[in-house]
């Protein structure tokens, strides 16, 4: 149980190195107005929005997503706090397009033709957006040519592709052909993953990398938008 | 007394089915149709499937109704075929049942909704009895013995299932998925499933786990049910191995001799109604019959038993016992 201090905590009254780590608590705690809250006040005290997005939001779901990687944490305290870090980046949204921001990176997101399967890429979704990627969800049963009009379309970073089929699963390498045949392989991050996937067979059909569960997917991505950004 | 209850009474372990979804691939289905909408469109596959249980020994066998929920089925546009497909796969498996010559139990399955609960999802608990409901009772009225909810991750949605099950005070069954190391998706340990059903009002006739992950950790899933002293039988549905991709196909590495030592294993470990999941097929589960006919019960098998057999596990541990990882400390709590 909390004790009254704790519950008579008020954000406006904490300095900026108290309150970013309280954001990270409360993001781990899923707790949505105290982060649009936190949000507000900093962007009061004249941060730049970039800076409230990466050091207090996105900082604090790497926090959650290396419990989640750990099996401190599992899917539904994860959903509470991408929840939370959401409310937040309602706010600074809009903010970081006007300054013109660098932005984390886009990603394309769905379930392979044949597949209807989609709790799994749901659940990549909300975690990629979570940690402040732009996220467009094609959702199920997506032909090569929807992944490849939206990729164009929406001038994305990455693709990421779900299977939960064992028998849907060869379509990702289809889809990757495609892409290698119009030259377009390498303009793009390829993630896969799904239940019955493994390393072995995203190294087989030409993918970027496998992620084993979505904190995975969110670290990956980052590490390879880090290295496409040092790359320019 | 229910059929499955009889069965349980009067035998000391039961042979399930194996994989709907493998066999019916097997058998032409498309990826990406429902398998669901066969039981109209293709009757005499779906009758084939269950006979394919039946004629390998198999003591029950879950009708083709897996993603029969009015949520599942809206993503084929049959949403409004709930009755019609549950009532069809129910009735062609009471067919095939009627005519084996000895008791067979039809077990109507029950799949998830494939939607996530409230608060962190749009699905509401009130929501998901009513599709539950609405399916069960389908199932119900053509000729199912008992309803037999399968692969569920949340807590709140078996709990869901088991409460429209009460609406229709039927008889009832329920595994869910342990594929997250050892947990559920959800975050749930075999041994908070036996805590959950302790605390469930209407009793089911069993419960337990199926699919996942490998064979060897669904033997961990039991033996961590046992442990907690389940009060009813334990049921083992594990997938038939690992897929692996091989030139260019999918193939489950689990042999019928593989399976056969799977299920002996599982019986040991405290499983008292045993079957397979995805990739087990029919041959697998006449060396499953064998094995189990032909091997007297002995002691529950150890790690290392278990992995020198079967392989090893996905994860460590799989959250039991006292292993609780070390949580962060909070400045402020929920």
């Amino acid at each position: 149980m909390s004790n009254e201090e704790d519950d008579d905590l008020i954000l406006s009254e904490l300095p900026d190195d108290e309150l970013v780590p309280q954001m990270h608590d409360d993001l781990y705690d899923g707790m949505a107005d105290e982060i649009a809250e936190g949000v507000d006040i900093l962007l009061e005290r004249g941060w730049e929005p970039y800076d409230v997005l990466t050091k207090a939001l996105v900082e604090g779901m790497r926090i959650v997503g290396i419990d989640f990687r750990d099996g401190i944490l599992f899917v539904p305290e994860v959903l509470l706090a991408a929840g939370a870090m959401k409310r937040g980046m309602a706010i600074l949204k809009p903010l970081l397009v006007d300054s013109g921001a660098p932005q984390l990176g886009k990603l394309v997101i769905g379930t392979v033709k044949g597949d209807i399967h989609d709790i799994g890429k749901n659940l990549v979704a909300m975690m990629m957006e979570g940690a402040g990627f732009e996220v467009v969800d094609l959702g199920i049963n997506n032909p090569v040519e929807s992944y490849l009009e939206a990729l164009d379309k929406e001038n994305a970073d990455i693709l990421g592709m779900s299977a939960l089929l064992t028998t849907t699963m060869p379509y990702m390498k289809v889809v990757i052909d495609t892409m290698k045949e119009q030259g377009i392989r390498d303009d793009y991050i390829v993630l896969v993953g799904g239940a019955p996937l493994n390393e072995e067979f995203g190294k087989a059909i030409g993918a970027d990398s496998y992620c084993r569960d979505a904190a995975v997917a969110v670290e990956t991505a980052k590490e390879y938008m880090a290295r496409k950004h040092n790359q320019l | 007394m229910d059929l499955l209850s009889k069965l349980l009474a009067e035998n000391e372990w039961l042979m399930a089915d194996g994989a709907t979804g493998t066999n019916l691939f097997n058998m032409g289905l498309e990826a990406g149709e429902a398998p669901e909408l066969w039981n109209i469109d293709a009757p005499e596959k779906i009758r084939a499937l269950y006979d394919g249980s039946i004629h390998s020994g198999s003591d029950l066998f879950l009708t083709n109704s897996f993603g029969g929920t009015a949520a599942r089925l809206k993503l084929h546009n049959a949403q409004d075929r709930v009755r019609e497909l549950n009532k069809a796969a129910a009735e062609i498996g009471r067919e095939a049942a009627d005519a084996a010559g000895r008791p067979v139990v039809v077990a109507g399955s029950v799949g998830p909704t494939g939607e996530i609960m409230e608060p962190l999802g749009p699905l509401s608990f009130a929501g998901a009895v009513e599709m539950f409901e609405e399916q069960a009772s389908a199932l119900i009225e053509g000729g199912v013995d008992v309803l037999w909810v399968e692969t569920i991750s949340s807590p709140d949605e078996f709990r869901a299932a088991a409460q429209a099950f009460a609406n229709l005070d039927a008889p009832w069954v329920g595994t869910m998925s342990f594929d997250t190391a050892g947990r559920t998706m959800m975050g749930v340990t075999s041994a908070d499933m036996v805590a959950m059903i302790n605390e469930i009002p209407n009793k089911p006739v069993g419960f337990g786990a199926n699919c996942g992950v490998g064979a060897s950790d669904l033997l961990r899933t039991i033996r961590g049910m046992v442990a907690a002293k389940p009060q009813q039988p334990i049921i083992a549905k594990g997938n038939a191995g690992i897929p692996k991709y091989v030139h260019g196909h999918i193939h489950y590495d689990g042999t019928p001799e593989l399976m056969g030592q799977y299920a002996v294993m599982v019986r040991n470990a405290g499983a008292k109604i045993i079957g397979g999941c995805c990739g087990t097929m029919p041959e697998h589960l006449v060396a499953m019959r064998k094995a189990l006919e032909n091997t007297p019960i002995g002691p529950a098998p150890t790690d290392d038993e278990i992995r020198a057999v079967l392989g090893d596990f996905s994860s460590a541990s799989d959250g039991t016992g006292d292993v609780a990882a070390p949580k962060r400390t909070r400045r402020r709590r929920k």
